[in-house]
């Protein structure tokens, strides 16, 4: 297929990805924000600050000027023309990608996108003629993100061909979904604990309950260990349990798994392959223990740093050739 | 007296809107009527979604039905809330101890503070418990205390629920459906959390576990499907990651409980059952009982699992005992009460009955072992009819009633379809207990009596809920609440905004 071709479906799923990502990011944050002085007081910000470096836009944040606070960091993450990585923007961008690549899709995907875009418009234009943040409303629109995201995750996988065009989606969205699981789980790392809070104390469990809210896990949390929420073990779920469809480990099943149907098919394994196994091997030996004594924050910064340049180089084997 | 206006927990007498309220005041004010009646249907919509229903026994057309939740919710200061815990927790220790002495020595009986056949005629005094231990004297593994306001002062204990007290799905569905109709109030205010109550109560549970040297293997055991409580069940189950069980997946083999499994029996430690005590196995109690596991009594009594509030709680929450909480609290802890009786006439006594058989139309009367509201006399609301012929069953069973005067219970503010007025509420904290100590998670159920001036709080009969916060005193608001001046902030936290930036290419 055109390599141009591939590269439209790839990118289409990560900014769908990511657009369910931020919804995710956002309402996290609310509920660290809406935690009670009684369990511990964060410095005023640090939630929104650390919302923004999660999604590595903090930087261009602070040099738009805005103050930290709630409504300019959601406007920012939802629906900023300036962000390029706003929902909004994530939406137009997989919008104009499924447009130019119309007839790589099935219906069913191009009238989910479709419709989405429609709906944005809507939500823009009710957030246009406001007068102020209304948490009502943002609630509303983030629930239509993670619906939308669904539903064309669903379109996509019941319907599509299985062949190359459906590899270079899945792993757009996989590539995406690592990256996103692994910077959640930094969110713990940005939100700074008030001096008298010792880790393990109340406002630190239900800093992790929320990261597992964020992306489903919670309930998941309690099927897989039987007992009350650990700091490790929620690592363990998000980065090396292969039966937590989100895990890092669990992507990156996937990510090998649809580079090889590709190097198969092309009859050629390249750098993709190569790098993909050895992020791979790394979690597949990796153990909690050794991650929390090196610091998950480190781990978690060389995985995303990994995961960024496995993205390169497919763009570079595949995509922009 | 009933008429007299009770305490509103929003709106001081002159009008003014008390501190702990005031947001909400302002949220109700500025909300037009539309709007409020939008968020209640979206929040029906919601509760419709989530599937949390209860069946309502004795009403064939509407088994599965939604118990109406008011959207605005209750506040509770946390000064309040204090006052409240301590009183709950001594509470529910006394009523352990009480336990453990009744089905033991009985000490209480022979310091002549406890009639002795209050406890033995007790249908709820289980003799198959007498001299059995259970582990680290927990009996009331999980309480839910009914309490009431009728002024600023004090809370009064309506009923202790021990043996399997219900609602607290509602606690925790109430606290996820507000937080979404209503965001704004979540920011102004800093409520305390309940969703980590399954989390305590799983751990209460495994700290039970009667075998150490393994994982203790927990388990919910429902009546099933059709049962009120059913959606709570499975819930529950869902929320603790613990197996949901009928009595036929439990099987009993040399007095040990396992359950039947893809991979064949696996052993079960610890079981939560929902199930009351006649019906959990049919060798040794209700021998017709279709729920229960054979057997399981003959497990517990080898000390090879635990259940669940233990067999033969029932005696600590029925009314005739409640009488005596004052007295059991000080007799096995030498401490006052913090929590305060309603006053009580139990008619078992003649002079008792002679006042409440002439003021029956003021008092309200209860059934010694009914509940859920079923079975009572409420004097202010009920025809001369109705009064004469709860008197000739008092009269024919004295001892079977007990009375108390009709509690102005405090209103709060409650939505309905012409606006918003004050309705009567009570509270369902839930109080759990495990090897290390009780506790409370901060909240509970406040259960509100939607039709005016009615004092049935009941879902069953047409009561609805609220979510209820305990909040901070003096907490101002979002912007201006009080900064803490360290300022390494923004050093600690590195960012990293590589990735994004690669494919900003894309347009």
């Amino acid at each position: 297929m055109l390599s141009r071709t591939a590269d439209n479906l790839y990118w289409l799923s990560r900014y769908m990805e990511r657009a369910d990502f931020l919804a995710r990011i956002v309402q996290a944050t609310q509920r660290l924000t809406s935690l009670p002085v009684d369990y511990g007081q964060p410095r005023q910000g640090t939630e929104w600050e650390s919302a923004l470096a999660s999604a590595g836009v903090e930087e261009a944040f602070l040099k738009t000027g805005a103050p930290m606070d709630e409504a300019s960091v959601v406007e920012y993450l939802t629906f900023s023309v300036d962000n390029p990585s706003s929902i909004r923007n994530c939406i137009e961008y997989a919008r104009a990608n499924a447009r130019s690549v119309r007839t790589a899709l099935t219906i069913e995907m191009w009238e989910a996108i479709n419709s989405a875009w429609f709906e944005l418009k809507r939500f823009e234009q009710i957030n246009i003629g406001r007068s102020r943040f209304d948490r009502e409303e943002l609630t509303r629109f983030l629930d239509f993100v993670k619906k939308m995201s669904l539903d064309f995750d669903g379109c996509a996988y019941r319907t599509m061909l299985r062949n190359d065009a459906y590899w270079f989606s899945r792993l757009g969205v996989y590539l995406e979904r690592a990256d996103n699981t692994a910077r959640i789980l930094d969110v713990k790392y940005h939100v700074l604990l008030p001096e008298s809070e010792a880790i393990g104390g109340s406002l630190d469990y239900f800093q992790w309950t929320a990261i597992l809210r964020a992306v489903s896990a919670h309930t998941a949390y309690h099927w897989v260990y039987r007992q009350s929420i650990k700091p490790w073990l929620v690592a363990d779920l998000l980065i090396l349990k292969m039966e937590m469809p989100r895990s890092l480990i669990a992507c990156y099943d996937n990510i090998v798994y649809f580079l090889d149907a590709l190097g198969r098919a092309y009859g050629i394994q390249g750098a993709s392959q190569r790098h993909a196994r050895n992020v791979m091997e790394r979690l597949q030996t990796a153990t909690t223990r050794e991650i929390f004594q090196s610091g998950l924050h480190e781990f978690i910064t060389t995985f995303v740093e990994d995961n960024s340049r496995l993205g390169e180089t497919i763009s570079a084997q595949y995509l922009v050739i | 007296m009933a008429r007299a206006r009770g305490y509103d927990e929003m709106t001081l007498d002159d009008g003014a809107i008390r501190t702990a309220y005031e947001r909400i005041a302002k949220w109700l004010a500025e909300a037009p009527k539309d709007l409020l009646a939008s968020r209640h249907s979206h929040a029906e919509l919601m509760f419709r979604r989530i599937g949390i229903t209860f069946n309502v026994y004795g009403d064939k057309d509407a088994s599965e039905r939604l118990i109406p939740f008011d959207i605005i919710p209750r506040v509770i200061q946390r000064t309040e809330w204090v006052q409240l815990e301590a009183g709950l927790v001594q509470r529910v220790n006394a009523l352990n101890r009480f336990l453990c002495d009744i089905y033991g020595a009985q000490e209480i009986v022979r310091a002549g503070i406890l009639p002795r056949d209050i406890v033995e005629t007790n249908p709820y005094y289980n003799k198959a418990m007498i001299g059995q231990k259970v582990p680290h004297d927990v009996y009331v593994h999980i309480a839910g205390i009914d309490v009431v306001r009728i002024d600023a002062n004090d809370f009064y204990v309506l009923e202790d629920n021990v043996r399997t007290p219900s609602g607290v799905s509602y606690m925790l569905e109430n606290r996820e459906v507000m937080m979404r109709l209503a965001p704004d109030l979540f920011a102004d205010h800093r409520v305390a959390p309940v969703e980590n109550y399954p989390d305590a109560l799983l751990a209460a549970l495994r700290s039970v576990t009667p075998t150490d040297g393994h994982e203790p293997a927990c388990a919910l055991l429902t009546p099933g499907p059709f049962n009120s409580a059913y959606y709570e069940h499975s819930f529950l189950a869902d929320k603790l990651g613990i197996e949901l069980v009928e009595g036929r997946d439990l099987i009993v083999e040399n007095d040990t409980v396992f359950m039947r499994t893809t991979e064949g029996p696996r052993r079960v430690d610890v079981i939560y059952r929902r199930i009351d005590d006649d019906f959990i196995d049919p060798e040794a109690f209700n021998p017709t009982s279709m729920l229960g596991v054979p057997g399981l009594m003959r497990a517990y009594k080898a000390g090879n699992v635990t259940i669940a509030n233990a067999v033969g709680t029932g005696i600590a929450d029925d009314k005739a005992i409640y009488t005596y909480m004052p007295e059991i609290i000080e007799f096995y802890l030498g401490e006052k009460p913090l929590l305060k009786n309603v006053p009580t006439w139990r008619c078992r006594d003649p002079d008792s009955l002679k006042y409440v058989l002439e003021h029956l139309p003021e008092l309200v009367v209860k059934e010694v072992n009914g509940s859920g509201g079923y079975g009572m006399l409420v004097g202010p609301h009920a025809s001369s009819a109705q009064i004469a012929e709860f008197a000739a069953k008092l009269k024919d069973d004295p001892g079977n009633f007990i009375a108390q005067p009709t509690l102005a219970l405090s209103t709060c503010p409650t939505f309905f379809d012409t606006g918003i007025g004050p309705r009567h509420v009570d509270l369902r904290p839930f109080v759990l207990s495990g090897a290390n100590g009780v506790r409370v998670v901060p909240g509970g159920l406040t259960r509100v009596a939607l039709k005016e001036g009615s004092l049935v709080v009941n879902s069953s009969q047409g009561g609805g809920t609220k979510d209820t916060w305990i909040v901070d005193d003096g907490y101002t608001n979002g912007n201006g609440f009080q900064t803490q001046s360290q300022s390494q902030g923004l050093g600690f936290g590195q960012s990293q905004s590589q990735s994004f930036g690669q494919n900003q290419r894309q347009s």
